[in-house]
């Protein structure tokens, strides 16, 4: 699998966003740092709250400030998106970036039909005649799996089903052929039959076409089934940072270990295990591990300092005093 | 009743949602009315004390059924017998005894509380509702039910939007429970929450049948979680059962095609190595039938792998392949012929 | 039931059930420490803190009228007719030489009295219909709806005209008359709320727990329909002050020599030229009653409604 070649395709580092509320300044990401590399999947997991998903809006600039407030590097093919003008970046957004949301009716204007909005959203980025263009959105089309292309370009939105619809974001998202493709909770609100078949398209984009991907999602057996690498997120921060592998075989850190348990497995029907409590809000966040309240392995340490993330064996990074005591 | 007697009896149930046709539409020629086929004559049994796992995708009829189990709609047609009653066509004027027995727990903790009434408040009424205990005893009961669900008397005086959706949920089971009733109907009551809370309160949903003797007909999209609640499961599609059978021989051998795409389909937390979504060749393809217009013949024919032609002309009935396991596929029929 | 100390000697609670630190929200109506925050919003609003003021002092000038009151508002010849303003009539005389000020401050009572329990009444029978519509539906909704149809397309004037003009002058009268114009918007409002909240879960499941329609509309629907319909009821007073003010003006109000200020301005009309302080003054007044109930309103309207809040 070639991927994570010399130069990331995207380079996060040090991402923090922070919004001031009537009770003060809340930092809902905190000191996010990763690469993806060309064809390379990478996951954001968490639950909700957690800040995966203002994380790939952060990314994209989708965050409004004030009163919102954006800091550290967000570097895609060497420039930082986070201080490039806005034409630069409306450039760049659509055409070398894409982004699929979890309701794909939200993104498709309602009155215009379906080849019309394809067509319009690339001839945007892409300088060539409206024959030729309409001649990519019908092989584009059919390149997500959409039958019969051509009666179907004609159809408004309101036509298709949900994972068809999301399937021609996918396509409008893949038009300009971007480097980039961030997926936030694309299958939540589809069936299991059709999630498979968009994750097998992602999968398959990423394979051959080389596509990066961010993937965010709260499901880890998607996760665990989709990515090469995993970021696990809680109330803000980056928790552990590793390969699938890794974090699957040997999660470091309990909140992961916590997750993993939970999951009913499709074999047994032992307990549960299960993680106490709810993850804190950002107003109320502890002092400390932020997991420490609910972590059966917390020490006193874990109360007082906040543990940073650092590597407990190479490319493997976990954010806690017990699994990598310093 | 006697002690073989299901506590709750399906036979034949359908419902039947009209379509608005286009005012227009009346005008040309006289076609039959459209309806969306949500439910078309399912049949099941639960026993006391078991848990009914109803699984399927969307616009499966798993909810519709939960709701017409719990006459919260009416059906076009069928029987409904609980107790050995038959409640179908009670007037609602009637229904109060059987509103004790059978409850409901919600998908949404956010909108299945009332914002404007304290936890205590909402967890007494059906109490009072039902005259099981008056004055103070009342408070006594709602400060037990609290603590059987894992709440301590203080959340009594709160008010929803102070609660956490866990928390909520926990409310909405207690709710559901101050009456005694001895059916439960939890209609994707884990579906909104977080992993970890999801764990705690499926733990919460088995510990209480322990205790309580509880039948819950547990409706879900989620497959996971029907395996860990469910002692027996059914698998709809569009508005038909597909297959029955307790749920460690339908997730260790699924016979329905349906089935088997299904737990193809889902992603389990493996370990990273290979990913089935590499293997395309599993998966189903196609989409689902239109509910309104329905083929002729087996509703899964389009998307069928195994797909013959009798499939196409005669729809499968549910029938016993193994003991205690039923489907609906000519697959299973005597030498595939019905 | 006492909870077993863990490691930490705090009580163990592997579920983190015990209640959390800090309510996140604003609490609910009717608790203490809601309606403190409720004030800070509230009072964030300086147009809103004004209407609100007014709004008292209003109150305070219709409680207190006797004794605030310079003169006796309905004696004549207190003071030259048509004085201009001056240090002993701060408001001047009209054409009876009746001190206006004083007639003012009485005016507010009537103005007060008939604006808000009109409002109340038109509140009372508009948001029961608006239930009983919206909850049952069918043909009872068809029928009170037409009927609430028909309401709105009266100008409320001429509603109130031929009110007084079958029932007689008094301001018993003009309250009822001033009240139904105001039902239908009542009922709309609280039926259109009404449907959505039918449609919430939690109203399911009380019918599913047994609990008969009526207690679901007045225990379930109606504390969760209360909140847009209060402001209504204060943005309404306003509307029903003017209404009173305008039957005032064309006579139908109080009769004389009860003060209105619509009457007030009236009786001005025929010296407008001569001495425009008699109808001008009372005009003033009725301005600024008026914008200050309307800021008072929105302010409400926007620290209550729900769906205003961001």
């Amino acid at each position: 699998m070639a991927h994570g070649a010399a130069d990331p395709v995207l380079d996060v580092r040090g991402l923090t966003v922070e919004f001031s509320t009537e009770g003060g300044v809340l930092r809902a990401v905190d000191d996010v740092s990763f690469e993806i590399g060309r064809g390379e999947i990478v996951g954001l997991v968490g639950e909700s709250g957690a800040g995966k998903s203002l994380t790939s809006e952060a990314i994209l600039r989708l965050i409004r400030c004030p009163p919102g407030r954006v800091r550290g590097e967000v570097r895609f093919r060497g420039q930082n998106l986070l201080t490039l003008g806005e034409r630069s970046l409306a450039d760049i957004r659509g055409k070398d970036i894409a982004m699929i949301f979890q309701n794909p009716g939200a993104s498709l204007n309602p009155v215009f039909r379906v080849g019309e909005q394809m067509l319009e959203a690339m001839a945007v980025h892409v300088p060539e005649r409206r024959a030729a263009l309409r001649r990519r959105v019908l092989e584009i089309l059919g390149r997500v799996g959409i039958p019969s292309p051509g009666t179907r370009a004609r159809d408004y939105p309101h036509q298709f089903s949900g994972g068809m619809a999301q399937r021609v974001m996918i396509g409008m998202g893949i038009s300009c052929m971007p480097s980039l493709l961030i997926a936030d909770e694309p299958t939540t609100a589809l069936d299991v039959t059709i999630q498979a078949q968009v994750l097998a398209l992602i999968r398959r984009l990423a394979r051959e076409l080389g596509v990066a991907v961010l993937l965010v999602s709260h499901d880890l057996g998607i996760i665990s089934q989709m990515c090469h690498r995993v970021l696990v997120m809680y109330a803000g921060r980056v928790v552990e940072q590793a390969s699938v592998e890794a974090i699957f075989r040997a999660p470091a850190h309990p909140y992961t270990q916590g997750l993993i348990a939970c999951l009913p497995r499709l074999e047994g029907t032992g307990k549960l295990g299960a993680i106490g409590g709810a993850m804190p809000g950002l107003a109320a966040l502890p002092p400390g591990c932020r997991f420490h309240p609910r972590c059966p392995v917390s020490e006193p340490r874990c109360r007082v300092e906040a543990p940073p993330l650092g590597p407990l064996r190479p490319e493997h990074q976990v954010a806690c005093h017990v699994a990598r005591p310093s | 009743m006697t002690p073989t007697t299901p506590l709750l009896e399906v036979r034949d149930l359908v419902k039947h949602f009209p379509v608005r046709r286009h005012p227009l539409a009346a005008l040309r020629r006289a076609a039959p009315a459209r309806v969306v086929h949500a439910v078309d004559g399912v049949t099941f049994e639960v026993a006391a004390g078991e848990t009914l796992g109803l699984v399927g995708e969307s616009g499966c009829g798993k909810t519709t059924t939960g709701r017409l189990v719990l006459r919260a709609i009416e059906p076009t047609r069928g029987h409904i017998v609980f107790e050995g009653e038959d409640i179908t066509s009670l007037p609602a004027g009637r229904l109060l005894p059987f509103r004790r027995k059978a409850q409901i727990v919600f998908q949404d903790p956010y909108s299945s509380l009332n914002p404007r009434m304290t936890v205590g408040a909402m967890v007494a009424e059906p109490i009072r509702v039902h005259r099981i205990a008056a004055g103070a005893e009342v408070e006594a009961r709602v400060r037990s039910l609290l603590d059987m669900v894992g709440l301590s008397a203080e959340y009594a005086r709160r008010y929803p939007h102070e609660l956490s959706g866990g928390q909520r949920q926990r409310v909405g089971i207690a709710r559901a429970l101050a009456a005694g009733p001895r059916l439960v109907v939890a209609d994707e009551a884990v579906s909104a929450l977080d992993v970890s809370v999801r764990a705690q309160i499926l733990n919460l949903f088995v510990e209480l049948r322990e205790r309580l003797g509880l039948a819950y007909l547990f409706v879900s999209h989620d497959l996971g979680v029907i395996r860990f609640v469910s002692h027996r499961v059914a698998v709809m599609y569009l508005g038909r059962l597909a297959e029955v059978a307790p749920a460690s021989a339908l997730f260790k051998q699924p016979l329905h095609p349906y089935t088997q795409a299904l737990l193809a389909a889902i992603p389990a937390v493996g370990d990273g190595s290979t990913s089935i979504f590499d293997n395309p060749a599993r998966l189903l393809e196609g989409e689902l039938p239109n509910p309104i217009d329905l083929p002729r013949g087996c509703r899964f024919a389009s998307r069928c792998p195994h797909r013959m032609s009798q499939c196409e002309e005669v729809e499968p009935a549910l029938r016993e392949a193994a003991p205690g396991h039923a489907v609906a596929c000519h697959l299973y029929t005597e030498g595939g012929t019905p | 039931m006492a909870r077993p100390l863990g490691a930490d000697g705090r009580p163990f609670d592997p579920d983190g059930l015990t209640l959390p630190a800090a309510a996140p929200e604003p609490a609910a109506l009717g608790s203490r420490a809601a309606l403190h925050r409720w004030w800070r919003r509230f009072a964030r609003n300086r147009g809103a803190v004004f209407g609100l003021a007014v709004f008292l002092t209003m109150v305070a000038m219709a409680i207190f009228a006797p004794l605030i009151s310079p003169y006796d508002p309905l004696a004549q010849g207190v003071g030259i007719p048509m004085a201009s303003p001056s240090t002993a009539h701060w408001a001047g005389t009209d054409s009876f030489g009746r001190d206006i000020l004083s007639r003012i401050i009485f005016g507010s009572r009537v103005a007060l009295i008939v604006g808000i329990a009109s409002v109340l009444l038109a509140m009372v029978v508009g948001v029961t219909l608006g239930l009983v519509s919206g909850y049952y539906g069918g043909l009872v909704d068809v029928v009170i709806m037409r009927i609430m149809d028909g309401l709105f397309a009266f100008p409320i004037i001429i509603l109130a005209i031929a009110m007084m003009a079958v029932m007689g002058f008094g301001v018993r009268n003009v309250i009822i008359a001033v009240a139904v114009g105001f039902i239908a918007p009542f009922a709309r409002v609280t039926r259109g709320d009404v449907l959505a909240v039918k449609e919430e879960p939690y109203i399911e499941a009380a019918r599913l727990a047994g609990v008969s329609s009526l207690a679901i509309i007045f225990r379930h629907v109606l504390p969760n329909v209360l909140a847009p319909i209060i402001v209504q009821g204060a943005l309404r007073v306003s509307g029903a002050i003017i209404t009173e003010s305008g039957l005032s003006f064309l006579g139908l109000g109080p009769p004389p020599p009860t003060p209105a200020w619509g009457r007030m301005i009236a009786e001005g009309q025929t010296f407008i030229v001569m001495a425009p302080h008699i109808a001008t003054i009372p005009g003033i007044a009725l301005m600024i009653a008026i914008v200050a109930l309307n800021l008072l309103g929105d302010g409400l309207r926007d620290t209550l409604d729900p769906r205003m809040r961001r």
